[in-house]
């Protein structure tokens, strides 16, 4: 018998993740040519496959976030965090 | 025999937050010199241990970075000294990188990276102390065999918690096998992470804890600014009486050195007037320097500034600026010096030149006299609504103009650079730690020592230039008006007189800014001698009280808001930023805004008939 696993899942920016939910990077996006900041988060660990989670924000504005990747915390503003492209598991 | 082996050149290179100066304090405990690489402004910190051989080592201690492919000044000259191309730096013979044994999932590509150097290299594990409290376990030797590097554990903030590394280093370290270009280093960390290493949690229980708390939107305000007000107290209460025993200290040891000179009158007043004095007036304000920096070390050791400049950062780039730039603004209250070199944290040299430049503004105690001088003279100690003091009022206004106006300006230098460019926040937030005292300890003598350099140099020269200003020449036969008077600088105060006539200033005020550029508080001192001089008995409240107009006090203070004649802030800056481009800008600036505000206040002051 052939059980049809169906894995409800949702491509979204990290800047639109919800506190707390669990997600996985799949790319991050160069927003120009060269992008520092873009090159920047993948040094950091920000590649395709690496577990992500927004953990906290800012008081003002909900800006920057608090992200946990790999075993490390990053403050990234909105803009920067809008880079990387996840998939939150529903 | 120790002779003829040869000393051996070591580069410490790591991650930002891997306890790499943590574990240089340990290997060379006091023996260490700073200075900064030729031609920038990044410091470069050298120093030497010996081996269980008796090999001298040199051990350079490299600026932190994430990556080679260098994002900043700091990770270029790391990355260009590592590969012996940076100008006057020799390549080291052996490169010691640097892990947090905690945060291997960021640290071991950086690790990766060096190894592709081809440079001999040993890799030390850091914090191993804290990575057995999170029942993190490593498998040394398999790491050692995936990387083809010798692998040491290491507690840079335990005794002897370096010694395996030192006995690695002083036998013979092998040459890395190459290794082919081009490979995924992030694959390449999960696969040596999945074979070595095993981990429980991916983060410190503590530090979510911890986090939750500090980092929360109304607590975590709350808590900044309670550890801001008692940074604040300490710096003035506890430096009070130290900084009362300097300024005894030196106003004892300038009479006792007067009295042994008196025969030689122009020597006695070089050195009692002119150096003691000015000198004097810019050491005392070394006690506040040291308590400021014990607490920014104490919070940059403990992990708390980065939570900081998080709170803060969304409010500060509304102003241009980043969160990074809170703490040495904040620094800036007690003294721009040392808020000026505390911008060497924020690694965005856009951001920190911004930051440089609206570091006066914050007002440092050196404003303190004056104000309270004219306050006290001027402002009625009056209650207002029942409980709040008049006078105290004015000051906080003084306070407050002084930060609105920096806003202000970092505002119109984000406007007049048209820098549409995207500068990042993108900060890691350490694990917390207990600040080691070793490392405070040494942190604390740096900054000491680079304070006392300047005031051994650019202040000593610029306190025997304006001495000479204002002893030459000297007051003619029969003079009857205070001999500086007839100085150069009372020659320089009649000639501002013209400049400075339309903003209600008088001559005596005048003269009295000329001394005022060595330190600004010197000003209330000269004002005093100018006074005294002129045979005015009473004391220096008393007099401006009744020889200035209202309007006059009211456009004094409005200067000191901006008060663009500090000449170690300037010198400061031509130090942190290396360039007399920006010492004039700001400079420029500074007065233009001092001349404006000082002249709307006495002209709409007089206007209302004050």
């Amino acid at each position: 018998m052939r059980t049809i696993l169906i894995r409800r899942s949702f491509l979204m920016r990290l800047s639109e993740l919800a506190h707390g939910t669990d997600a996985v990077v799949q790319d991050v996006e160069n927003v120009s040519e060269i992008d520092p900041i873009a090159r920047r988060l993948r040094d950091y660990g920000f590649v395709r496959g690496e577990p992500v989670r927004v953990v906290g924000r800012g008081p003002f504005g909900s800006d920057p976030l608090l992200v946990q990747i790999g075993f490390t915390r990053f403050a990234l503003r909105r803009a920067e965090a809008a880079r990387v492209i996840v998939e939150a598991a529903a | 025999m120790s002779e003829a082996v040869a000393s051996l050149r070591l580069a410490l290179v790591g991650n930002p937050n891997c306890g790499k100066t943590a574990l240089f304090n340990q290997l060379t405990g006091g023996r260490q010199k700073v200075a900064n690489y030729a031609g920038v402004t990044v410091e470069r910190k050298e120093g030497r241990f010996n081996g269980p051989s008796g090999r001298v080592f040199q051990l350079l201690d490299l600026p932190g970075a994430y990556s080679l492919e260098a994002a900043s000044p700091d990770e270029v000259i790391t990355r260009d000294v590592c590969l012996g191309h940076f100008p006057g730096e020799t390549a080291p013979d052996v490169i010691v990188c640097v892990a947090d044994a905690t945060n291997l999932r960021l640290h071991l590509r950086f690790v990766l990276e060096v190894r592709r150097l081809g440079r001999p290299m040993v890799l030390a594990l850091n914090m191993m102390d804290a990575a057995r409290r999170r029942k993190i376990t490593i498998d040394v030797n398999k790491l050692e065999a995936a990387l083809g590097i010798p692998v040491v554990e290491t507690i840079a903030v335990q005794r002897g918690g370096a010694t395996d590394l030192i006995a690695r280093l002083d036998g013979a370290v092998p040459a890395v096998a190459p290794v082919e270009l081009g490979g995924d280093l992030h694959a390449e960390v999960r696969t040596l992470i999945a074979d070595a290493v095993s981990m429980p949690r991916r983060t410190a229980e503590i530090d979510d804890a911890i986090d939750r708390i500090v980092l929360h939107p109304v607590i975590g305000l709350g808590l900044l600014a309670v550890i801001m007000f008692l940074i604040f107290q300490a710096v003035f209460s506890w430096a009070a009486p130290l900084m009362d025993g300097i300024d005894a200290g030196i106003g004892f040891f300038g009479q006792w050195v007067g009295a042994g000179l008196a025969s030689m009158p122009m020597l006695r007043s070089l050195l009692v007037d002119g150096i003691f004095a000015g000198v004097g007036g810019v050491l005392v304000f070394l006690p506040q320097i040291l308590i400021l920096f014990l607490f920014i070390l104490a919070l940059e050791e403990s992990g708390y500034l980065p939570r900081a400049a998080f709170l803060l950062d969304r409010l500060m780039l509304k102003a241009g600026l980043t969160g990074r730039s809170f703490i040495p603004l904040l620094s800036s209250f007690a003294c721009a010096i040392p808020g000026i070199m505390a911008t060497r944290s924020i690694q965005d040299p856009r951001d920190r030149l911004t930051t440089i430049l609206i570091a006066p503004l914050m007002t440092c105690s050196a404003r303190l006299p004056v104000y309270a001088l004219l306050i006290a003279a001027f402002i009625p100690n009056e209650t207002v609504a029942g409980i709040f003091n008049l006078q105290g009022i004015v000051l906080f206004t003084l306070y407050v103009a002084g930060i609105v106006s920096a806003l202000g300006v970092a505002w119109v230098i984000k406007l007049v650079r048209r820098d549409k460019s995207e500068h990042a926040l993108l900060m890691e937030l350490p694990s917390y730690r207990i600040p080691h005292p070793r490392d405070i300890a040494i942190g604390l003598w740096e900054r000491a020592s680079i304070f006392l350099k300047r005031v051994g140099g650019i202040i000593l020269s610029l306190t025997i230039i304006l001495w000479f200003l204002s002893s030459f020449p000297g007051a003619p036969a029969g003079a009857t008006d205070p001999a500086i008077n007839y100085s150069f600088a009372g020659m320089l105060g009649r000639w501002l007189h013209v400049v400075f006539a339309p903003i209600g200033f008088n001559w005596q005020i005048c003269i009295a800014l000329v001394p005022g550029l060595a330190a600004r508080e010197v000003a209330v001192s000269s004002l005093a001698t100018v006074y005294a001089l002129s045979g005015h008995e009473e004391g220096l409240q008393a007099v401006v009280a009744s020889q200035w107009s209202l309007a006059t006090a009211l456009s004094l203070l409005a200067w000191y808001v901006f008060a663009p004649m500090c000449l170690s802030t300037l010198a400061t800056v031509k130090r942190e930023t290396n360039s007399w481009r920006q010492v004039w800008i700001m400079t420029g600036y500074l007065f233009a805004l001092a001349y404006l505000a000082s002249l709307a206040t006495y002209q709409i002051a007089t206007a209302m008939g004050a």
